[in-house]
This record gives C-alpha cells, structure tokens and sequence, in this order.
C-alpha cells in the first residue's frame, strides 16, 4: 500500500512540477496576478509531493518491504537500520528520485525565501525549476520508477554492496546532490534574467548566495567523496581522475568561476552575459555530470548499470534543456550591456584572470573526459585518458591561478599598481622561497613546487586578513580569505601526498619491516565479529626507535550474503600525517599480506576542503548578502536547505 | 580609463593566449599519455613495442594464478585471456579484492622484451557479476559472448575458458 501510495504522490508531482513550470514562465507576460501569486504554492505542492514519495520509499527500505523490486535488490533484512534507509539512494532509480526532491527543496527555498524577490522575477525563476523538475519527473515516473513491484517477492533481499555500507558514502551523495542541484538555482536565475532582458547588481546579489551555498555543498560533496575513497576503497589514493569524479570537478570549476564573476555583476555591473553564460554551463555540466555517467555513456568504476532505453530519454533531456538555454542566451544575450569599465590591472582584471583560467582547466578536463567516448564512437579505438594526462594539462594551468590568487584580493576596484600590491606580499613570497629552498635540498622538485605554491596561498591570505582592521571586516571578506587559505591547504596536502611511500609485503606474525622511519611488526591475526560480516583483524605494531607507539587493526570483512571482501584500512591520523595500512590478503603460505603507507600531510587535502567549505558559509552570513531584502530573508537559503 | 575597445583587446588577447595554452598542453599530453586499450588477441596480432604503455584487459585465465615471495614482496604471476590468445601477467603488490580465476580484468602497464606483461596496477570492478566494459567488448569481438544472446554468463564459468578455442 505504502509504496502505491509513493508511486502516486511522485505522478502528482509530476503534474505539479509542469503546472509551476508553465504557470511560472508564461504567468508574468500575460500580467496575471493569480499567476504569481499561484508559482509559489504550486512549488511548495510540488515538494511536499516528492517529498511523500520520498518518504514512502524509505519507509519501504526500513521496514524491508521485498515486494519493491528497488528494496529487494539492493537491501536486506540483515543491513543495518542506517544503511537500510541510505540504501535508498545507493542505486540508480533511487538516486534520481533524491536528486529529483533536492530539486524541488531548491524551488521551495526560492518560494519561502524569494519573498524580497520582485514577484515576476520569482514566479519565472519558480517557472524555470519546474520545467526542469517536471523532465527529470518524467523520466524517473516512466523508465526508471523506483516502486517498481516484482511478484513473487523474494524472502530475503540481495544485500547493499558492502563498500556502500560507510558512514562516509551515507552522506556523501545527498551532500554532493545539493551541491550539484543546488546550480538549478543559479541557473534559473539567469534563464529568467534572459527572458526579462535585464540584469543589474540586484540580479548579481540575488544569485550570488545560491550559487554560494551550492558551492560550499559541492566542495564538502567532493572532498568527501575523496575522503571516502581514501579509506574505504583502500587504494591509499584520493583521486583517481575517474569520469565520475570529473564530473564532479567540473561543474566545481565552472561554479568557483561563477562565484567570482558574480561579484563583478554585483559590485561594478561588468561581465553580465558572461555571468549567464557561467551559470548555464555550470548547470549544464551538473546535470550531464551526474546523467551522463549515471546511464552508462562514460566509462566508469563507479557507474550503475542502466538499461539503454534510459539513456536516450536522458539525452533528450539533457540535449532539450542544455541547447534551449544556450539558444535562448544566443538570442538575449547582446540585451545585457555592461557598464562599469575598469582598467587591465585591478581587481576586475584578476577576478577575469581567474575565470579565464578556471574556464581553461575545465575544457581540458571536459576534452580529457569526453574524449575516449568519442573515440570509440568515431574511430572505434579504444583508449583511456588517464591520471598522466590530467596531471600534465591540469598542473600548469593551475600554478598562474595559484600565483594570481595571492596578488588578486590586494588589488583595488577599478583601477591598480600592481607594485603596493607586491610589496604587501614580501612575507608570502619569503614563505614560499623558503619552503622551497628546503624542499629542493632533499631533491623534490614536484613536491617542493606544490608546497611553496600552498605557503604562498595560505600566508597572502593570512596578510591580506591582517592588513584589514579585524573590526572593520566583512564577513564575506573573511569567508573569501578562508576559501584561499583552505584552498592553499589542499594545494599542501596534494603536494605533500607526493613524498608518500607504500610498500607490500608478506609478514607472519612476529616478523616486521621497515618503512618511513618506522618499525611495522605484525603481531596477531585474529577473528572478529560483525553485524552482517564476519572478519579477520591484523594488529600491527608500530615503533620508533624501538619504542612502540601505534598499534592498527586492518581486518578484511567476508560478507556471506554477496560472498564479497572487503578490506577495512586501518588509519591512524596526527593532522599532519595518515599512517595507513591495509590487509590485503591471507596466502596460502601462511602470514598476512599487507601494504603499508605513510602519507605526509594526506588529512590536509580534505581538511582545506572543509576550510573552503566553512568560508563559504561565513560568507553567506555577511550582511550585505541580505541588506537590501526585506526581513522576510532573514530566514533564508542556510536555514532552508542546510 | 582604456576604452571599451581597448580593454576587450586586452581581454581577448589575455583569453586567447590561455587558450593556446591549453590546446598546446591538451595535444602534447594526448601525444604522450593517449594509453590505448589492447586485448590478448590485439596483443598478439600487433606486439606492442616494449615499454609502451597500454591496458590489457580480459579474463584472469583459469590455473594460472601463482604468487611468489622475493623476500617479503608478493609477486603474482598470471595469464589474462580472451578466449583466442593469452598473454602472461607479472604484477608486483596488492591485487584487488574481487580478482580471481575467471573475474574480468583490466591491467594497466607495458610489455617487456620476454613477450611478458609487466602491470602496474590492475583493476577489478566491486562487483562480482560486472564485466569491464572494454573487456565486454572485445569478448565480442573475440566471439566468445554477444549481448544478442543475453546477458554474459557468470565469471564463473569463464574458468573453463581455453586458449585457441
């Protein structure tokens, strides 16, 4: 019953989302009232339609209903209560569905929040999302219906894949799923600006907030994602530059630009169709991110299987949403005039520098990803475009946006001397030196780069805070220095990954071997129990100097109903460095097969993932971001969709 | 103040010379680090000049799975097959979970001068009944499985699988 009950509220939906799409778009042109005031309502219907159908697939998930052939395949009674309800989302049909109800929070956000919004403005931004809800609905409703039922029920269910039970993946795709749909936002904001022809520095500081908290959900969605494959997948690698993950990479990259030159729109009034076009793409490569790879187009370790009537309806849908925002921006994209000149040095010109920039890696990170599928279909070659290709294009590009972001928040409005600007940063630019003059003595150049590059970020960040009086701060000046900074901290991690070193070897226990300055004694396997798993634990001794101080349990986990392994890394952590070991197999000869890591600054690459995070939300509590709306969005975009 | 001509002078040049560079970087890469997916049989057909780097991907032929210890380091040594050729695998650290006799794989590395395939790494999908993607493909090709005949059969029965069949 539950379930037809879902079933019925996602066809409401559907029918709700096309009304708010039509009533929206073409409401404001026929002037009528009923229309604007109806979008909102229509919206908040929308979502809570959604969210029933949402809820009664969880419900189904948790009270282990087989019947659901969704629940039947990718759960079972023995998974716990935890991944009995993420489980939900941990397969193709389900994720679209939370996909699906992230989009619709975002069109209730606007309706609730977007009452400082003048009403045609809301009602086509409302319009917008509708349309957009009202597709992706259908899709979900006809070919990938996720209460789907199967007679005869099995008694038990197949079981969610073991590396899928992790706190880490529980969260991780609602996190990054806003952070993708939250871009809907921005991007309806700019489709709605091109149909009224007209956009001014409100339009900019309207936008700005969305675009903003989508970001700081993906950074946090990315970093862990990264995190999560850093220990689960037990490779000791973050990032493995896998489509998927460039699918992710992308929309962020477009997205920080999208960030930057907004503030352009809002403070000077330049670079408008520019910012449309930014808030397009990034929409654009959101959705062909997450529904390119989720079809089976890009070749992927992380892809669900999906049959291939699903791809074509999602390319429609895709082809139909991507190529009419970009007709409609080829149309009323000369209507925008800038108006605010500037000169080449200043701080408009850096903040063109960086999108210029940010806009090159993500072309090159979009050819590298689309390429071998191209390929295959053109030539009939197959071939892959791995990590060397990414790390030769992406580094070069990056190392200009590292030193301009340093230079760019010294530089005034308008117009600049580039020479104050450079004197302010003598003590960056002696970290940096110094970094590198001690790293390059032990004859690592890659990593003595990344490092000094990192210092050079985080210390001009730091200078540029102090140089400001703290009583006269903006918040959004400190959440953009704790972006840098965080950013600058990653750029440390990743380098510093680059002095890790691994080893694998075959211990018995009682035997040890050395690494990175340590001793590593294997001292004990042993059984262990588990909820749904049964495992084997190696107890690893570390020593330094023949004091021991560490002791890990890697164990391998043996989950009997998908007659699966899993190994469980065990990682011990001092901020600053991750010893990591894995127990990789048991060989017949006897003994445990293990890899051995130690990673230098490794927890820094997620930790600045978070400081780029958290400034992002410091800045959407700066004032000025609701100075200018009526008190009705004081409760706005945080509290709603966090 | 430049002039709004000026000033869009600037900006196209600043763009374009970043766009160059980044042309100029994508095709030097793609000259470089292009690694092209061979199976067994392509292997066999070609030879692959050593130390080039490529991905072989196929099967884990049956009863041929044998690791070694030098010291404390596990070597494995196995044949990756399509059903037509074989080609032998050397790989030095750890294997995924999910590889074994008769589970699809892909193996990242270069061919030495001995006619042997030296791995650097190699992946096996978390999943037991998946089948890699360019490993489907050139089953197709090798003829032992097409998707007009339903899905493949189970990496199990890949065990039996014989060279030169």
């Amino acid at each position: 019953m539950i379930p037809e009950l879902g079933h019925f509220a996602l066809a409401c939906a559907v029918a709700l989302a096309f009304a708010q799409g039509v009533v929206g778009i073409f409401g404001p042109s026929l002037r009528d009232a009923r229309a604007l005031y109806a979008t909102p309502l229509l919206a908040l219907s929308h979502f809570a339609a959604i969210g029933l159908a949402f809820l009664a697939l969880v419900w189904s998930g948790v009270v282990s209903d087989f019947t659901v052939e969704n629940i039947a395949d990718f759960s079972s009674s023995a998974v716990p209560l935890l991944y009995r309800i993420t489980g939900v989302w941990g397969n193709h049909d389900g994720s679209i569905l939370l996909w699906c109800l992230i989009l619709s929070l975002c069109g209730a956000a606007v309706a609730v929040a977007g009452g400082g919004l003048p009403a045609s403005l809301r009602a086509r931004v409302l319009g917008v999302l509708g349309l957009v809800s009202g597709g992706f609905l259908l899709f979900t409703l006809t070919v990938s219906n996720p209460f789907t039922r199967i007679w005869p029920p099995p008694l038990e269910g197949a079981g969610i894949n073991p590396i899928l039970q992790d706190p880490g993946l529980a969260f991780h795709p609602p996190v990054l799923y806003t952070g993708y749909v939250g871009f809907s936002v921005a991007f309806a904001f700019a489709i709605a600006a091109l149909i009224e022809g007209r956009i001014d520095a409100a339009w900019g500081r309207w936008v700005r907030p969305w675009a903003l908290i989508s970001w700081c959900f993906l950074t946090g969605g990315i970093a862990l994602g990264s995190w999560w494959s850093y220990y689960t997948l037990g490779w000791g690698g973050y990032w493995f530059w896998d489509p998927v993950e460039n699918a992710a990479l992308l929309p962020w990259l477009t997205g920080t630009a999208l960030l930057h030159c907004a503030i352009v729109v809002e403070k000077r009034e330049s670079l408008k169709a520019w910012t449309v076009l930014l808030a397009i793409a990034t929409f654009s490569l959101s959705l062909s991110g997450t529904f390119l790879v989720r079809s089976g187009i890009l070749n992927s370790v992380h892809s669900f299987a999906a049959a291939p009537d699903q791809g074509l309806f999602i390319l429609a849908l895709l082809g139909l949403t991507i190529g009419g925002s970009l007709l409609l921006f080829a149309i009323r994209a000369p209507v925008l005039a800038a108006t605010g000149i500037y000169a080449p040095i200043s701080r408009e010109s850096a903040l063109v520098l960086n999108n210029v920039f940010l806009c090159a890696i993500a072309a090159v990170v979009f050819t590298g990803t689309l390429y071998p599928p191209f390929a295959n279909l053109l030539f009939g070659i197959q071939l892959s475009v791995g990590a060397p290709f990414f790390n030769q294009t992406v580094l070069p590009l990056t190392a200009p946006i590292i030193l301009a972001m340093g230079v760019g928040p010294m530089l005034p409005w308008k117009r600049a001397d580039l020479l104050p600007a450079l004197h302010r940063l003598w003590l960056a630019g002696a970290a940096a030196l110094l970094v590198f003059a001690v790293l390059t003595a032990s004859r690592h150049v890659i990593a003595a780069l990344g490092l000094a590059g990192g210092a050079w970020v985080v210390v001009s960040a730091l200078t540029d805070l102090f140089r400001r009086r703290f009583s006269t701060l903006s918040r959004s000046a400190l959440g953009a220095a704790l972006g840098h900074i965080g950013f600058g901290v990653s750029v440390l991690g990743i380098a510093g990954m680059t002095l890790a070193v691994q080893k694998v070897v075959v211990l018995q226990p009682g035997q040890s071997t050395t690494l990175g300055g340590y001793t590593w004694t294997l001292q004990d396997i042993h059984d262990a129990p588990g909820p749904n798993y049964t495992q084997r634990v190696a107890d690893i001794v570390l020593s330094e100097d023949g004091a021991p101080f560490l002791t890990l349990h890697p164990s391998r986990r043996f989950f009997a109903a998908q007659k699966v392994i899993t190994n469980d890394a065990a990682i011990h952590t001092n901020g600053f460095q991750d010893i990591y070991a894995v127990f990789a197999d048991e060989p017949a000869t006897g003994g445990a097969e293990l890899r051995l890591n130690r990673h230098p600054m490794a927890p820094e690459i997620w930790f600045g993932g978070l400081i780029m995070a958290l400034g992002g939300f410091v800045s959407l509590s700066d004032r000025r971001l609701r100075v200018g709306a009526p008190a009705r969005r004081r409760h706005k975009p945080e509290g709603v969709v966090a | 103040m430049l002039k709004p001509k000026r000033r869009r002078l600037y900006l196209v040049i600043v763009s374009g010379l970043c766009l160059s560079a980044a042309v100029g970087l994508t095709l030097a890469a793609f000259s470089s680090s292009l690694t092209y997916f061979l199976s067994p049989r392509q292997v066999a057909a070609q030879h692959p000049a050593p130390g080039m780097s490529f991905r072989l991907g196929g099967i884990v032929q049956a009863g041929t799975v044998q690791t070694t210890l030098a010291g404390q380091t596990p070597t494995t040594h196995f044949a990756v097959t399509d059903g037509r050729a074989a080609v032998p695998v050397v790989f030095t650290g750890v294997l995924p979970d999910l590889f074994r006799e008769g589970q699809g794989v892909v193996a990242i590395g270069a061919m030495s001068g001995d006619g042997v395939f030296h791995a650097d790494e190699v992946l096996a999908k978390h999943g037991a009944a998946y089948m890699p993607k360019d490993v489907e493909q050139s089953l197709k090709e090798a003829g032992k499985w097409d998707p007009k005949f339903g899905p493949p059969p189970p990496a199990s029965t890949w065990n039996d699988m014989k060279v030169g069949s």
